[in-house]
């Protein structure tokens, strides 16, 4: 399982979930399309971003690389390896390779299990070869590692701050030794001053352990903060994609500006200088979406065609990939 | 300065120190029902009862199906409560000593409601877990056939079932558990399906647990507040529908008896001057359900998730 260089950790191709939504008893259940043709490659050691509103899909996009959720289209190649057409026992092998940091750190604690038996409990599950006493150290150790005392063992999740709880999170992802960890809004529910914590700890431990991180949030400075390259989602499609310093000194797309525009500026004299355009209106339902190009009906850019033909992910030189009929008019 | 040192180090490795106790929520949950004033009243009074229902027989003179042939066809003058006598309740209406089947009544009372409501537990939480574990088509068909019980006149349900497998006390019991089990599992299927979409059972299922480890590890012990409650609050239930069908005499039959039998008799005796026919089996009764009631209530607050 060695990694060549240049090779990506993950390729993502053609991912599409939907979920069956029940309009009542005499309804007909209908699709509810969370994620629609989603295509992208995760380098060994970088961190993706991924970006979005709430409802485009991107805990759904986290959870189906995990197989939490089982997509219906489309590849999740690990190293070679198509998870999507894995199941029972050899999927649950690889999963000592990818883990998963939840948003509510509290909901994510068993409430009736000590932290040692949480952070423990996928050792328990992958690595049963370890005996008590290994299996202790190692929970000492990685407790340590995210700045937890290996005292604390015995207490129970409500004991705990969000912060430390997060940290209990990361502690359990870590213990198996992965080398790819998505985060899923790790810090959306957290105070500002514990965010920036849990966030210099992500990047310590990814500096010291080699870690590849998808960092899932709706929070563009959040995400900008850590993120190599950044992939923006509307509505369950990929929109963007390009490197950090580049999406955001150069949006192409006029939702990824849109959302720039949308990040308050602390300096007013700085904030009042900005041309870009906010958003207005609602997202669109998942459900019934708009014909063509999803984001139309708030963009400010939009015209006849792009009702009627959906922009292709285009390669843009220089930049990215940009889903936009008129990324060239619109210009940087 | 060595001494600073020492303790510095001692405290890297961790282990060094006893690691300190947390609190779980079970024990949360203690202190909040010792808490709780009313409850740890009905705890003490049940055991009061069990007390005296354990030990009131070696006091005892009679057994509860000698008949007292000087009390008998004049229990109204003779029968009474009395130190003299030994019958410290009185005797029934046929001069059978009321303190031995006073305490008789208490222990099938009481093992009524606990086998009934052991059965129902069982079933219940059996039935709803797997209900809600598995979901789709096999929880639709599951939840149909409770529905269809559920409109089923239950009473009549017993009275069959007694008629045919014979009306033994074990009949009873099981039978009382076994009408009475649709409630609980109903709602464990509900925890059980909020539970699997809790994020602490996708972080298990992410951590390579098992589907087994699942249920065993993470669903059981957060159904298990839920089930005790549950469990406390039909222990008197049951009781009282025991009571009613003893009263209606389709329950225990003589010489074995019940509080409810007992309530039965002194009930029809009352206008006979023999009233603490009807007031110890009543008094006891009473009791009984209360403390029972405040119990559950008590748990009922100290586990409510709510409170978490």
């Amino acid at each position: 399982m060695t990694i060549r260089e240049g090779e990506p950790l993950l390729r993502v191709e053609g991912l599409s979930k939907s979920f069956m939504v029940s309009g009542g008893m005499f309804r007909a259940p209908r699709e509810l399309k969370a994620l629609q043709d989603i295509s992208f490659t995760v380098r060994p050691n970088e961190t993706l971003g991924i970006v979005g509103e709430s409802g485009c899909g991107k805990s759904t996009l986290g959870r189906s690389i995990l197989q939490l959720l089982r997509p219906e289209l489309g590849r999740v190649v690990w190293l070679g390896q198509d998870l999507v057409a894995t199941r029972g026992e050899v999927l649950r092998k690889k999963r000592k390779d990818v883990q998963i940091i939840f948003q509510d750190p509290l909901a994510s604690l068993n409430p009736r299990m000590t932290v040692g038996e949480i952070i423990a409990e996928p050792l328990r599950s992958l690595m049963p070869e370890l005996n008590g006493a290994e299996r202790r150290a190692k929970v000492a150790e990685t407790m340590k590692a995210v700045h937890l005392s290996p005292d604390m063992v015995n207490r129970y999740p409500h004991e705990f701050s969000g912060g430390q709880a997060q940290r209990i999170g990361i502690a359990r992802a870590l213990i198996t030794g992965p080398k790819l960890i998505v985060c899923d809004e790790p810090v959306s529910a957290l105070d500002v001053s514990i965010q920036a914590q849990i966030l210099n700890l992500l990047a310590e431990l990814k500096e010291r352990m080699g870690l590849t991180l998808i960092f899932i949030s709706h929070n563009l400075s959040v995400v900008r903060h850590v993120s190599d390259r950044i992939m923006v989602l509307y509505l369950g499609r990929v929109v963007e994609l390009a490197d950090g310093e580049q999406l955001y000194l150069h949006p192409r797309h006029p939702y990824t500006r849109a959302l720039l525009a949308s990040v308050p500026i602390p300096d007013p004299r700085r904030a009042r200088g900005r041309d870009l355009k906010g958003l207005s209106g609602e997202i669109p339902s998942p459900i019934d979406q708009p014909s063509g190009c999803a984001f139309r009906t708030r963009c400010p850019y939009a015209v006849a065609p792009c009702a009627e033909v959906r922009p292709p992910l285009e390669a843009v030189p220089n930049h990215g990939d940009v889903a936009c009929h008129r990324w060239r008019e619109i210009g940087e | 300065m060595l001494v600073k040192s020492r303790t510095a180090t001692l405290a890297e490795d961790g282990f060094a120190r006893l690691p300190e106790k947390g609190r779980s929520l079970w024990a949360d949950a203690l202190s909040r029902f010792a808490r709780n004033r009313a409850a740890m009243m009905g705890v003490i009074i049940l055991a009061l009862v069990i007390l005296f229902m354990a030990l009131g027989p070696l006091l005892g003179r009679w057994t509860i199906e000698k008949i007292d042939w000087d009390v008998m066809g004049m229990v109204a003058e003779k029968g009474m409560p009395s130190l003299e006598t030994g019958h410290y309740f009185g005797t029934d209406d046929v001069g059978r000593d009321l303190y031995s089947r006073v305490i008789q009544g208490i222990g099938m009372s009481l093992m009524a409601g606990l086998v009934s409501a052991g059965v129902a537990v069982a079933i219940g939480t059996f039935y709803g877990a797997v209900s809600g574990y598995f979901g789709g088509r096999i929880d639709s068909a599951m939840m149909r056939f409770v529905d269809i019980l559920y409109a089923v006149p239950t009473m009549f349900l017993v009275i069959v079932i007694l008629m045919m497998f014979g009306r033994t006390v074990e009949v009873l019991f099981v039978s009382l558990g076994a009408i009475s089990w649709m409630g609980l599992a109903r709602v464990v299927r509900g925890q059980t399906i909020a539970l699997r979409h809790r994020e602490f059972v996708e972080a298990a299922v992410a951590g390579g647990a098992r589907p087994l480890a699942i249920v065993y590890r993470h669903v059981l012990p957060n159904l298990l507040g839920l089930v005790a409650v549950y469990a406390s609050l039909l222990i008197p239930d049951m009781i009282m529908v025991e009571s009613f069908l003893s009263f209606l005499g389709l329950g225990i039959q003589d010489p074995n008896t019940s509080l409810g039998m007992l309530i039965s008799e002194g009930s029809a005796t009352m206008m006979y001057g023999t009233l603490w026919q009807l007031a110890f089996p009543l008094f006891f009764f009473v009791l009984i359900l209360f403390s029972l009631y405040f119990v559950g209530d008590g748990l009922r607050d100290a586990l409510d998730p709510k409170d978490r």
